[in-house]
């Protein structure tokens, strides 16, 4: 098989970005719309075809999928060290393609409906194509330091986009702080992609995970707490992928990435750039596997698990509906974390490994679908808050419906596609880390609970008083969620354990009756809590929140770790650093500077006076100087 | 070569001279005399030329020459010297030297 | 005329055709044709070069031999490698850029052409000389004319930037003459004549002793021109009073004079001494790179922020330099680039806003985007490749130096190399600073609403400086391998 053409998945969006960046005052805003739906209709046309080529008609080599590289030198480090451009095919890249493809179309259709009538329309579809165009970049990539590149382009793209509403102070400051923190994790990605070049000499994947590779990188000793220094520069990777995929402690910019329209946290803030940092894990994963006995995945492991807990239990105190999205995405993409964190290598072995990326597929579209459908609710009432909306099932059945099926899809409900991929989850942790087992199997009860208690409080719950008669949606914006809500069922009977696997050689999954059903009642005691809880209006939730005192006020204000980050950078950092080195710049080294000018003054100031003007004092100093040299001529020399 | 006078008394009388302007020179206010002891100066070492040459290279003229020189050259010196002052005291009503001093740091 | 005097020559010959002119619209159009003329040469200098280069191997290329001052042994002695031509054609778009930015300058605008095409020449002067004294003469030609064009057309407290500027530059020439002179008495270490030709020195071991007494002075010599910590203040107080094409062509061209001296004179001919002192002047100069990324997030006004930022980066070439590999070299002479056309961008588009606004402190504006689209469009643009954005050069650059100075496994090249590479964090605190306060938000003002749209000419020059830092980005094998291939020498003789 030849894939070579998938060159063209990346090259298309970048062409309608060109196009359209050159003459986003020139054209029409339908034009523009339908270009940008014709330019990612042909992306995922392609990407389905790749996907079916590559699952269906591809033979396998050795019992195992093949990878395919296609590549050109774009950089030369050194004579051995180079970077190349290109496209890699293996399971894992053609499992994103098809995620990204989908829920990008799925949001260029959308937003024709959604930004209907924006200033920056032309602009807004020149972004996504950005966005679409560095994220296949990322996917595709056949190096780390490719990824590397396309990893900052969708940084940018993401920082252009959540301050798409620039001319709102939250957006800016929101656009700025996603930018920095990721640029921060970037720092520590760059560091350890560097430390691999050097040490092992390539960046190419082939060479690094295939076995002479895996070698070389383990021939290195301890050096820093049980880490070699490839260890170390998987664990700086790791912070890198932490910053994208927002862990604990670098979350803190996805809840205020919200500030972006609707559409985009769909596609970046939900479902693609940001399990970027799940993928660059899988994407490493025989070197996390390998190196010094799979350290740097305990460490993966537990940050997934403690971002997860911290974001579930937020979660269930926010108001904004997209926040609590917003967190909840932090939790599911948690989920994927310590599923890879948790996952062995052969066979049967890289259960987590498969559940974490079936899992992403899954949430990938569950997750678009709940934004999209949250998208389709502000549109029509106008706000973000769930206090302002109420009983919407009357007036928005589409949108409804398709919210609770992604709703019963996130929470685990047997049937739906999140089920399938939970419940590998949990098998994963169940057997390779009990205490994240606990934690994973507690957090599908609160997950199962506030998805719930958003869903309630948004369509049904008290019946709120409206200016406006909310209606639904036009047909641009059902459609996606029509067609995302039938994935949210469907991906759950794929194959998924015979195609992407850490050896690539795929097992028979099934499911387990036990966990199955365990993980089944935990989730429908969530939803049946939160029904209790929410479908009326009842005063459970405030007497709740009362008794939980200090606690509550902790988690609905985020643990306060937004103002720890905030002291730090502003009281620290701006105020003592920097300030201190303007300050010793201005006094200290340019002072330094106009006191050798000055003291030229001065001293010339002091001596000046020996011109004095007077023709006799200068024939005295001349006279005199003729009588010391004759002097000392005469009875010196 | 004069009778019963040795070089050395020359000598003398033009060092006397010499200092007698510089002291001049140095200490006097007026410019015009000023004037007359750079004159001074000048004439002692015009007679040094003249007496070394007579006295000890008697074969050669280029003392004289250079003493003939001195004085035309102070001759002019001393037209545009006090054409200068002339203007200065146009200017200054004054010739004192110290009236001068304007051109200073 | 062989096609490199003629560099130096079309500049002269433009400031004797300005003589003749009378007033504004001819003079520029005099200047606009004479550099036209000069980026064309300097293209097709390009071009001869890869055709050369094809054929001959020796350093350098369209060499040229002219005894200037024969007791002395000064030579005319002209030549060009890799690095030259590409600093030479930096060189001729950044000064049609600047031609273009200043097409609206009222004030004696014969003069101001004038003393701006001189400063060209001497800079075209330095990157093609390979004598030691000729350098320097062409480098006091680039520097001199500073004093008048920010003393005479600048603004704000112009005649002390001026001075202070003339004044660190040409302490620091003084230095750079002790040095170049130490290494003239030392060019007969081998036998033969004393001499000033770089590529004959290049060939003789200078006693180890002298190597370390001079390297210091010829370091400095230049590296303050470069703005090498704690030698950086005349560049933000300069940067400030200078008119935009100053800035343009100081920040963009003349600081690259630095680490380009460094390299080709310093470092080159005193390679012990080089080696002997990296450490002391890495540390320096790694500082200078934090320290200017830091100081620039307290900066309000616009070209504060960018001359500190330049203190940064240029920080960051003077680290690769001493970083001493390959790669590191590669970037340093990327960076110097890139840079180049980044700053000069820079300084252009604050110079359209500020000419528009009357103010460059960005916490007095607010919300450009709306009101200046184009222009704020490319100062964001700028900013991200400023930031290291891929796809744009400075990341091309960046990369490099990085992964040059990442080959040194021990632990103090180690920290060295971890504090260059926060920068590009820093960096992004203080770009996105600006563009958040100046660009985006509510606009403050009401005089901010209707702004004079961008005009041909502003365009032009953008653009003239948008296509290499693209181009660079995207495709950086081609200028990256003219400049591998040229750095052979050096290795052969500092490694």
């Amino acid at each position: 098989m030849n894939f070579s053409y998938t060159f063209l998945v990346p090259l298309i969006p970048f062409a309608v970005f060109i196009f359209l960046g050159f003459f986003y005052n020139r054209i029409k805003e339908n034009i523009s719309g339908w270009i940008g739906v014709a330019g990612l209709t042909s992306v995922a046309v392609l990407s389905y075809y790749t996907a079916i080529q590559y699952f269906y008609h591809t033979p396998k080599l050795d019992g195992k999928f093949q990878t395919f590289v296609y590549s050109v030198n774009w950089m030369n480090f050194t004579d051995t060290l180079k970077v190349d451009m290109g496209v890699l095919i293996d399971p894992i890249s053609v499992m994103m393609l098809v995620v990204v493809s989908t829920i990008s179309l799925m949001v260029h259709i959308y937003s024709m409906g959604y930004m209907h009538g924006d200033r920056g329309f032309t602009k807004f579809y020149a972004f996504l194509s950005l966005f679409t165009f560095s994220m296949m970049g990322l996917v595709l990539a056949t190096n780390l330091f490719q990824i590397y590149i396309f990893w900052e382009l969708v940084g940018v793209s993401s920082f252009l986009l959540i301050g798409y509403y620039y001319e709102k102070p939250s957006a800016v400051a929101a656009a700025k702080k996603a930018f920095i923190v990721t640029r921060f994790a970037d720092f520590g990605f760059l560091v350890g992609i560097l430390l691999v070049g050097y040490y092992l000499g390539s960046f190419d994947f082939q060479y690094l995970n295939g076995p002479e590779g895996i070698a070389a990188a383990q021939k290195f000793g301890s050096i820093f707490m049980g880490f070699s220094v490839i260890g170390l520069a998987l664990v700086l990777m790791f912070m890198g992928g932490a910053g994208k995929s927002a862990m604990f402690p670098l979350h803190i910019w996805l809840p205020d990435a919200m500030e972006g329209p609707t559409p985009v946290s769909a596609l970046i803030h939900a479902a693609t750039m940001v399990v970027a940092g799940v993928y660059l894990v899988a994407r490493m994963f025989p070197m996390f596997n390998f190196v010094d006995h799979g350290s740097a995945l305990h460490i993966v492991a537990w940050v997934g698990a403690i971002s997860t807990l911290i974001a579930a239990i937020i979660a269930l105190t926010q108001f904004d509906i997209k926040r609590v999205l917003a967190f909840s995405t932090m939790s599911q993409i948690g989920y994927m974390m310590l599923a890879l964190g948790v996952s062995g290598y052969d066979g049967h072995e890289g259960v987590g490994y498969m559940a974490s990326m079936w899992h992403l597929f899954t949430h990938a579209m569950f997750k678009g679908l709940l934004f999209l459908g949250a998208g389709s609710v502000i549109h029509a009432v106008h706000s973000n808050l769930m206090q302002d909306m109420g009983g919407l099932h009357k007036y928005m059945k589409i949108t409804s419906i398709t919210f609770l099926i992604a709703a019963l899809s996130i929470a685990g409900f047997p049937g739906f596609s999140g089920f399938f991929s939970k419940d590998e989850i949990l098998i994963a942790t169940f057997h390779h880390n009990r205490p994240i087992f606990y934690i994973t199997l507690f957090v599908a009860g609160l997950t199962a609970f506030y998805m719930f208690r958003l869903y309630f409080s948004i369509f049904w719950n008290k019946k709120t008083h409206y200016h406006h008669t909310p209606h639904e949606s036009p047909l641009t914006m059902t459609i996606p969620l029509v067609f995302l809500a039938i994935m949210s069922i469907v991906p759950g009977y794929f194959p998924f354990t015979e195609w992407v696997t850490p050896d690539k050689v795929g097992f028979h999954g099934h499911i387990d009756p036990m966990m199955a059903s365990i993980a089944t009642t935990v989730g429908v005691l969530g939803i049946g809590l939160a029904y209790f809880f929410y479908f009326k209006p009842t005063d459970y939730p405030a007497k709740i929140s009362a008794a939980f005192g200090t606690f509550y006020v902790w988690t609905k204000n985020k643990f306060y770790i937004d103002e720890l980050y905030l002291f730090v950078t502003r009281n620290i950092i701006f105020k003592y650093i920097s300030g201190s080195f303007a300050w010793f710049d201005k006094k200290v080294v340019d002072g330094t500077m106009n006191l050798i000018g000055n003291s030229t003054v001065v001293g010339s100031e002091a001596i000046k006076g020996v011109q004095s003007g007077k023709v006799q004092d200068y024939a005295f100093a001349f006279v005199g100087g003729v009588i010391i040299l004759v002097i000392v001529v005469i009875y010196m020399l | 070569m004069i009778a019963n006078v040795s070089i050395y008394e020359i000598l003398t009388v033009s060092t006397l001279l010499f200092f007698i302007g510089l002291y001049g020179f140095l200490t006097r206010k007026n410019l015009i005399t000023l004037l007359m002891s750079i004159e001074l100066l000048l004439n002692a070492s015009v007679i040094n030329f003249v007496v070394i040459n007579k006295y000890m290279f008697p074969d050669f003229l280029q003392g004289v020459y250079f003493s003939i020189f001195i004085i035309a050259v102070a001759a002019s010196e001393t037209a545009l010297a006090i054409s200068i002052i002339i203007n200065l005291y146009r200017l200054k009503v004054s010739v004192n030297v110290d009236k001068t001093e304007t051109m200073k740091y | 005329m062989d096609i490199l005097t003629l560099l130096v020559v079309v500049p002269v010959l433009t400031v004797i055709a300005l003589l003749f002119t009378k007033d504004l619209k001819q003079s520029r159009f005099i200047t606009m044709i004479g550099s036209i003329v000069q980026l064309g040469m300097a293209i097709n200098l390009l071009f001869a070069y890869f055709r050369e280069r094809a054929v001959n191997a020796s350093i350098m290329l369209f060499t040229r031999d002219l005894t200037w001052f024969e007791s002395l042994n000064i030579h005319y002695s002209i030549g060009v490698d890799g690095i030259s031509v590409a600093l030479i054609i930096l060189t001729s778009v950044v000064v049609l850029a600047g031609v273009f930015i200043s097409w609206k300058i009222d004030d004696l605008p014969k003069e101001f052409f004038v003393t701006l095409v001189i400063l060209s020449a001497g800079v075209y002067g330095v990157f093609i000389s390979v004598d030691l004294f000729t350098l320097f003469v062409f480098y006091e030609i680039a520097v001199i004319p500073m004093y008048l064009l920010i003393g005479i057309w600048g603004s704000g407290p112009r005649e002390y930037a001026a001075m202070k500027l003339t004044l660190m530059l040409m302490g620091a020439s003084a230095l750079l003459l002790i040095g170049i002179l130490g290494i003239y008495f030392n060019s007969n270490a081998d036998g033969g004549a004393l001499t000033f030709n770089i590529l004959e020195i290049g060939k003789v071991n200078i006693p180890i002793e002298a190597q370390k007494l001079f390297f210091p002075f010829t370091f400095i010599g230049f590296a303050v021109i470069g703005a090498f910590f704690p030698f950086h203040t005349w560049s933000p107080d300069g940067h400030a009073s200078a008119p935009t094409a100053v800035s343009m062509l100081h920040a963009g061209v003349l600081m690259k004079l630095g680490g380009y001296g460094v390299f080709r004179v310093a470092m080159f001919l005193l390679p012990e001494g080089a080696k002997h002192w990296s450490n002391f002047f890495l540390v320096l100069a790694v500082i200078g790179v934090v320290y200017g990324a830091f100081a620039a997030i307290k900066q309000t006004d616009l070209k504060y922020i960018n001359a500190y930022s330049s203190v940064s980066h240029l920080g960051m070439v003077l680290v690769a330099l001493l970083m001493m590999n390959k790669t590191a070299w590669n970037g340093a002479i990327l960076q110097s680039l890139s840079h180049g056309f980044m700053t000069a961008l820079f300084f252009a588009l604050i110079g359209m806003i500020y000419g528009r606004t009357h103010t460059r402190d960005a916490t007095k504006m607010g919300g450009l985007l709306k009101t200046l689209p184009f222009i704020s469009m490319i100062y964001v643009i700028a900013g991200l490749a400023s930031l290291g954005l891929p796809g744009m050069s400075g990341f091309v650059a960046e990369m490099n130096i990085f992964a040059g100075a990442f080959q040194h496994p021990d632990l103090f090249h180690r920290i060295i190399s971890i504090l260059t590479v926060s920068a590009i964090v820093v960096t992004a605190v203080y770009i996105l600073r600006v563009v958040g306060m100046m660009l985006m938000g509510p606009i403050t003002d009401s005089h901010f609403e209707h702004l004079p749209k961008d005009t041909w000419y502003e365009r032009a020059g953008i653009y003239l400086l948008m296509i290499p830092i693209v181009g660079i980005g995207m495709l950086p094998l081609w200028l990256s391998n003219m400049i591998m291939s040229s750095l052979d020498p050096f290795i052969q003789r500092l490694l």
